[in-house]
């Protein structure tokens, strides 16, 4: 009894471990065929021009109350009921949004007309070859758009997108403490000692080791006169006195307690958790956090106000969240899809779209009295994002965000000096690509 | 046993040899072609992909252009840290570029399978012993340890990562102040328990029935014959237990080589925590092909080890076994 069964576990050992090898050959295999590179399409570019008829419009799941984009789109089909566009609605997550893009683009597919493009996949897009240039008799007037969501749309010195609605940081604090929220960082941590006196701590923002240490990280270096890429979107321009001044402010807050130990494992979630619980004085969040931190089962409730960010002699950089809106290189109907581009910055189509929560990227939508009394944080998200400025506009945009990540990070622990965090960085834009 | 196939029965079984194989062949073709088609291709197309070079950009128009043949670049570029610069050169991998990870990410990888699989081998050992005596409420608590491996990963990580806040569970109850998640050596240590309470049920289930299986009377024989309790253990448990403990550290250690959503999901993109599951998934999104190569050397480095294990210890576990049929 017992030698059969042991003997039936010796037979089965081989070939169960050739089963688990092949199944770790499976797994590798398709980590690495999910997404391959294809060449540019610079033909797929000229073609099409002039094509009109029905488009699709594709973005990730519409989350706003109003049902912004569907409104959006209703308003659209029915002045244009031969060119009706219709809503492709992905996912919520912006990977498994950026993978389904990709996918589409690399087969080259003309099912998808005008695409949304968070901000930082923009830059990769037009590189590719995959989105049309906005130039010549494709230009749309940005002229009286807000500037930094319009950068964020340009890569190489042409447009590539329409700001469909942009985003900005905001500086959340506490009326009861500080009565006068802080122009600059010295400022802010000037009046830390009061929340020391209270038992809280006095600043956090989003600092775990994931996108959001890369907006925080850049924010402040951004602030102090920094910057990470040049121009053409590859040569690195960070090894500067002002973007080392500028981490050297944000690890000093933490080296000194100004922030709170716990503040390097912060996302979202847990930092807008800590000021609406009223453990902070002082929270750098997106407006979203504000519906949270006034609702009732909020701490602060009726005990806080919103800013600009902090900067170094006035208001802060804020790096700028948002969608922009394409038309693909390989549409059929791009004469229409332009139309609707122009439609999506209109006037009249920014109202629905600041209606919905989502921060306009026209500064006239900002002055609406009514708005402002739905949402009171919009002069100061105006202020933020007038001196925002997009995330280092690169093809390489993920290696580039890493780099900045893993040296913010260790210059955070202690674990590298931040000169050394800073030429890191540098040397990591430098080889962004290899 | 052998000797008792069928074989030669009678006469009429026996047909052309040829045709029979022919048929055998003809039967097995569809598994084998799907085998090549879900297997075969992928890999081969992985192995071609690593070959080639991720696409650069041309700094004249500022788009991207195919990078074309990489020869053996996309390896070197993770098994001896080279990296390209903006000027075309090549220089070792600077922090924040995968490349400077890959080492990194081996030690750990290896560190994390070492360390959880002699944990989860001796720790439920120790629940089979208890789980394989006869008492009351025996069955309830076999069902009961079978919890921590019944919940999916994700969502054992997501409750650990909860755990191991700064707010936590584990603070508290210890009353430390130990950001868990983000510094280096607590963070490991917190996946290591994670991985250590979700597997070790099935650790403890595996050796349970290699226990079952060891005769009543052996034991009964060597009482009689005065054997101490940690003789018997280790005279006659370890060695009849051998080769089901070594199957299960076997699966261990392969699953452990591919760990992934733990430290993914528990410590997002930590140094510290980086094996090369969670490399090969960060590489996939900004160079594919380069990602390809990563996920080749990884799948000869496992290949490796449970080669190592099969051969090595594999081997051990047949002559144990022989050695006690010849015994008999």
């Amino acid at each position: 009894m017992a030698l059969k069964s042991v003997s039936s576990l010796r037979s089965t050992l081989v070939p169960r471990a050739v089963l688990a090898v092949t199944s770790a050959a499976l797994l590798t295999a398709t980590l690495a065929t999910g997404c391959s590179s294809s060449s540019s399409s610079s033909n797929a570019i000229s073609e099409n021009l002039t094509g009109r008829g029905p488009i699709t419009y594709v973005e990730g799941k519409d989350t706003t109350e109003t049902g912004a984009v569907k409104q959006l789109i209703d308003r659209w089909n029915a002045a244009h009921p031969d060119e009706k566009v219709t809503f492709k609605e992905q996912s919520s997550d912006a990977n498994q949004q950026l993978d389904d893009l990709k996918q589409h683009m690399q087969a080259k597919a003309s099912d998808y007309d005008v695409v949304a493009l968070d901000v930082p996949w923009t830059a990769q897009f037009a590189a590719k070859g995959w989105i049309q240039p906005l130039k010549d008799s494709f230009a749309i007037d940005t002229s009286t758009l807000l500037s930094p969501p319009v950068a964020s749309a340009t890569y190489n010195g042409t447009l590539y997108g329409a700001p469909r609605n942009t985003n900005g940081g905001l500086l959340f604090y506490r009326k009861d403490l500080a009565p006068e929220p802080p122009k600059t960082w010295a400022e802010m941590i000037s009046m830390c000692p009061k929340a020391k006196e209270a038992g809280i701590g006095c600043y956090a923002g989003q600092l775990a080791p994931y996108e959001g240490l890369t907006v925080n990280t850049a924010e402040v270096i951004n602030a102090f006169g920094g910057s990470f890429v040049g121009p053409d979107g590859k040569t690195p321009t960070v090894n500067t006195p002002q973007a080392k001044q500028g981490l050297q402010t944000l690890v000093d807050a933490y080296k000194n307690d100004d922030m709170p130990k716990e503040a390097l494992s912060f996302k979202e979630p847990e930092s807008q958790n800590a000021f609406t619980s009223g453990k902070l004085m002082f929270m750098r969040g997106w407006p979203s956090s504000f519906g949270d931190a006034g609702a009732d089962a909020s701490a602060v409730k009726d005990k806080f106000g919103v800013a600009p960010l902090p900067g170094k002699d006035g208001i802060g950089a804020s790096t700028l969240g948002g969608y922009n809106a394409a038309i693909s290189a390989f549409s059929k109907n791009k004469a229409t899809a332009l139309d609707f581009l122009r439609y999506l910055i209109s006037e009249d189509a920014q109202h629905i779209v600041a209606q919905g929560g989502l921060p306009s990227v026209r500064a006239s939508v900002y002055d609406d009295p009514a708005l402002i009394a739905k949402m009171p944080y919009l002069p100061a998200l105006k202020d933020s994002i007038a001196s925002a400025v997009p995330r280092p506009v690169t093809p390489f945009y993920d290696a580039v965000s890493k780099a900045i990540q893993d040296n913010a990070f260790a210059a955070l622990q202690g674990t590298k000096s931040v000169d050394d965090a800073i030429a890191g960085m540098q040397k990591g834009i430098e080889t962004a690509g290899s | 046993m052998k000797s008792q196939a069928p074989q030669s029965n009678s006469p009429k079984r026996r047909g052309p040899v040829l045709g029979l194989t022919a048929r055998a062949w003809l039967f097995v073709a569809p598994v084998l072609l799907a085998l090549v088609v879900v297997v075969g291709y992928p890999v081969v197309r992985a192995v071609i992909m690593s070959f080639q070079k991720d696409a650069g950009i041309d700094k004249s128009t500022g788009m991207f252009v195919e990078g074309g043949s990489a020869g053996f670049g996309n390896y070197t570029h993770w098994l001896l840290q080279q990296c390209t610069n903006s000027l075309g050169e090549t220089v070792s991998c600077p922090t924040g570029n995968g490349g400077s990870e890959f080492w990194a990410a081996v030690g750990v990888t290896f560190f994390f399978a070492v360390v959880t699989v002699s944990l989860e081998a001796t720790i439920g050992l120790g629940m089979a012993m208890i789980m394989g005596k006869t008492f009351k409420g025996r069955a309830l608590l076999r069902a009961a340890v079978l919890i921590p491996w019944a919940i999916p990963t994700a969502v054992t990580a997501r409750l650990w990562e909860f755990m191991f806040q700064y707010d936590g569970v584990v603070n508290r109850v210890f009353g430390t102040h130990i950001v868990w998640t983000v510094e280096g050596w607590p963070a490991r240590f917190a996946v290591i328990i994670a991985d250590v309470w979700k597997t070790t049920p099935f650790m403890a289930l595996l050796i349970l029935a290699g226990l079952q299986v060891i005769p009543e009377d052996v034991y009964e024989a060597a009482k009689v014959d005065g054997a101490s309790a940690w003789q018997r253990f280790w005279n006659i448990t370890m060695p009849l237990l051998k080769p089901a403990l070594l199957v299960a550290v076997l699966f261990r250690t392969m699953d452990a080589l591919r760990l992934y959503d733990l430290p993914a999901i528990m410590t997002q993109d930590l140094g510290a925590t980086r094996t090369i599951s969670t490399l090969v998934v960060q590489q996939s999104r900004s160079g594919a092909n380069s990602a390809s190569a990563l996920s080749i050397i990884t799948f000869l480095l496992i290949f490796a080890v449970a080669f190592v294990l099969v051969k090595g210890l594999g081997a051990n576990a047949v002559r144990t076994q022989e050695a006690q049929r010849e015994a008999h």
